[in-house]
């Protein structure tokens, strides 16, 4: 078993919270992982991609090989589209609709979101709106790791359980509102599935 | 023992503290940065009293570890690729003077330039100072070959150089630590002249290190991370170095070749090694993430020997970082891609921070300029390097730390008059202000603009050497108090600023004008952790 993930945003949209939460619940389920972040100049407002690997058995490359992701996770609409190159042929593509918008060339969301229609395997869904909806504003990336965590072969408690120790430190509220986030992202993506 | 899941840079960390360091001495630079961040930030460091501050720049850093080792404890030092050069001069000669106390010096490299101004290979540096390097291929390695690194270089009593890149020091993977070990006691080293590069003294400890060279191949013989992997088809032998080996492996998902496999992670070269896959096999593939050093040690000028491949016959691209598909098209395998980017993803480059006092230096400079002709800009290595990008357009130059003053102060000899330095308060005090002196000394027609954010932003934020004394550095060293001028870069300021960038324009002599505002985001942190400590 294998999960190569693609994970993309902006800089300072905090996609690693979403590695970390992902490679807590892998280790905690006795996977081996190899995680490639981004540091440095592309922080400031770029586009950011991490690679993370898991798998049942020993990772030799720390770069996911083109073409052979098995998941693009993105916080973000237009970056998700950056990385298809990436992606394999019957690899799924879970993506944010809400653009972050910093630059002024940015392209009109329907051609962004054609795009994303034209592959067979996606989810996209308006984590911000879903995320405020619950009072839990700052916590969209958790409506972005719900919806991704069917598709990663580790189960939703595991992910739970790493969830709150994450938050932990911040108090039961904070705990709750990020499990409720990652709730309503994961059963926004098993009802599309079925 | 449970694995820790570390970067590269912070198995480096780990190891340094286990391994019984008394000090780590660096300059901040990606991908580098996050060793020293963490042994700051390591309660064992605090409580074994590690020296663990930032240094003015890589050189003091340097020959402060030096300083260390002389004194019989260990020392660690830090720095980009580039900073090596800035270290060059302590560096090269730490190898005739040798070490006392066992020092590491890590050296972080950048293939592929992601947040930097070239690819050199920094291996290139440890063959030239004739010292022991290690090369990790992944996380585990590094830890454990800072530990040998020591070990080695207490044997040896030579600086031993630790080359990483970009991808192992910014990934993370499972790393299982070792016991630790004391730190060493004072001990000067035997001989008290060891350290005095006198000509008649270091001819005599040039010739020891020559000598010495013929130890430094046994151990990499001998040192357990140079390893023949035999196999079975011998039409060519493959060799990889340091993080190389990962990207052929992921090429054979049952992680069996049929080719022999030299894997390198320690030079001098294990001659023995090489030469036993030279005569097995009847080609060679050199597989290594930088510079082709190895390559072309194996092919000589003339390379009458056997096909040798690599990057230097095109089989792998000459510049850039390695990765799978790059390995798997040179061993004639399937090369795999997913659907092209669309055509309506547009670029994101990076870009200053909303509210950055920068933009508000740049926009005031740019006014100030209008009537002039375009050009007269020279800038320097920080975030402030972005305002070469829209809508700024507002730089001309960016070369190495500290060229904005002393390019502006040539192109000012050379007529340019008005001549402008952009440079940032930390990268002023690590390489600036040598040649602000050199400007005081020529009465050149400078304008030197010194951002000063009170930080090192581009890195994350470490502290700046010259926090809180910049114009008293200016007035030391000699320019006119009437013309060190301190703006607010805010908007609100924004016609009063242009009229004092005017003034000092007009004048013909170095003036230094400092906008001073904390970078956004350390001045956002502190509030955060402010609030938190008023609400706990």
């Amino acid at each position: 078993m294998k999960r190569d993930i693609i994970l993309a945003g902006v800089g300072g949209q905090g996609i690693l919270s979403i590695a970390t939460a992902i490679g807590m619940a892998a280790l905690d389920s006795g996977l081996n992982l190899k995680q490639a972040e981004v540091h440095g100049m592309s922080q400031r407002g770029g586009d950011v991609s991490s690679n993370l690997r898991i798998a049942d058995y020993e990772i030799a490359s720390d770069l996911i090989p083109c073409g052979q992701a098995d998941l693009i996770i993105s916080v973000e609409p237009m970056e998700s589209l950056r990385y298809l190159p990436m992606l394999s042929e019957d690899g799924w593509l879970i993506t944010n609709t809400q653009p972050f918008i910093n630059i002024n060339n940015y392209p009109p969301m329907e051609s962004v979101m054609a795009e994303i229609e034209l592959l067979k395997k996606h989810i996209a869904l308006d984590a911000e709106t879903i995320a405020k909806d619950l009072g839990a504003a700052r916590s969209a990336n958790m409506v972005i790791l719900g919806a991704a965590t069917p598709f990663l072969a580790i189960s939703p408690d595991k992910m739970r359980s790493a969830i709150r120790n994450i938050f932990k430190r911040k108090g039961d509220d904070i705990v709750k509102l990020n499990l409720d986030a990652f709730e309503a992202g994961y059963r926004f993506a098993t009802d599309r599935q079925n | 023992m449970t694995k820790l899941m570390l970067l590269g840079d912070e198995a480096i960390a780990q190891a340094a503290i286990d391994a019984g360091i008394s000090g780590i001495y660096a300059y901040p630079g990606t991908p580098s940065t996050e060793i020293t961040e963490f042994i700051m930030n390591s309660k064992e460091a605090k409580e074994g009293m590690i020296h663990a501050k930032w240094s003015v720049n890589e050189k003091t850093a340097m020959e402060s570890a030096l300083g260390m080792s002389y004194a019989g404890k260990r020392a660690m030092v830090c720095m980009k690729h580039v900073g090596l050069n800035v270290a060059a001069d302590a560096f090269v000669n730490s190898a005739i003077t040798g070490a006392n106390g066992g020092i590491i010096v890590v050296s972080a490299d950048d293939p592929s330039m992601h947040s930097s101004q070239n690819e050199q290979d920094s291996r290139f540096y440890g063959k030239f100072a004739l010292i022991p390097i290690l090369e990790p291929s992944n996380q585990q390695e590094a830890y454990d070959m800072v530990l040998y690194g020591f070990e080695l270089s207490e044997k040896l009593k030579t600086p031993v150089l630790l080359r990483v890149t970009t991808r192992l020091a910014h990934s993370r993977a499972g790393v299982l630590r070792m016991p630790g070990r004391d730190q060493n006691t004072l001990k000067l080293p035997d001989n008290l002249k060891q350290f005095i590069l006198l000509p008649a003294i270091a001819r005599k400890q040039y010739k020891t290190l020559v000598a010495k060279q013929e130890d430094y191949t046994a151990m990499s013989e001998s040192g357990g991370f140079n390893r023949l992997i035999e196999g079975t088809d011998k039409t060519m032998g493959i060799i990889t170095t340091g993080i190389a080996y990962n990207y052929l492996m992921e090429n054979f998902p049952d992680r069996k070749v049929s080719f022999p496999i030299l894997k390198i992670g320690q030079y001098p070269l294990p001659r023995k090694l090489v030469e036993k896959l030279y005569s097995e096999c009847s080609s060679l593939l050199v597989l290594e993430e930088g510079y082709p050093l190895v390559e072309e040690m194996l092919r000589g000028y003339l390379n009458h020997g056997k096909a040798i491949h690599g990057r230097l016959d095109g089989t792998v691209p000459f510049d850039g970082e390695l990765n799978p598909n790059i390995v798997a098209v040179a061993l004639g395998l399937k090369d795999t891609r997913g659907r092209d980017v669309p055509s309506v993803v547009v670029g994101r480059p990076p870009s200053l921070c909303k509210g950055c006092p920068h933009i508000s230096s740049y926009n005031a400079l740019n006014e100030a300029l209008e009537t002039w002709s375009k050009g007269r800009v020279f800038s320097d290595i920080g975030c402030y390097t972005l305002g070469a990008l829209p809508p700024f357009n507002a730089i001309n130059s960016c070369v190495d730390m500290g060229a904005s003053i002393t390019m502006a102060k040539g192109a000012a000899d050379a007529g340019l008059n008005p001549s402008v330095a952009v440079i940032g308060d930390s990268t002023f005090t690590h390489s600036g202000m040598t040649g602000l002196i050199d400007c005081v000394n020529d009465n050149s027609a400078v304008t030197v603009m010194i951002l000063d954010n009170s930080t090192t932003a581009m890195t994350g934020g470490q502290d700046s050497a010259g926090y809180g004394k910049i114009e008293e550095i200016c007035k030391g060293v000699g320019v006119d108090p009437d013309h060190i001028v301190v703006l607010n870069p805010l908007p609100k300021y924004h016609a009063e600023n242009i009229a004092a960038i005017k003034r000092e324009l007009g004048y013909q002599g170095v003036s230094v004008i400092i906008p001073r505002r904390e970078c956004i985001q350390t001045a956002s942190r502190k509030l955060k952790a402010a609030k938190k400590e008023a609400v706990e």
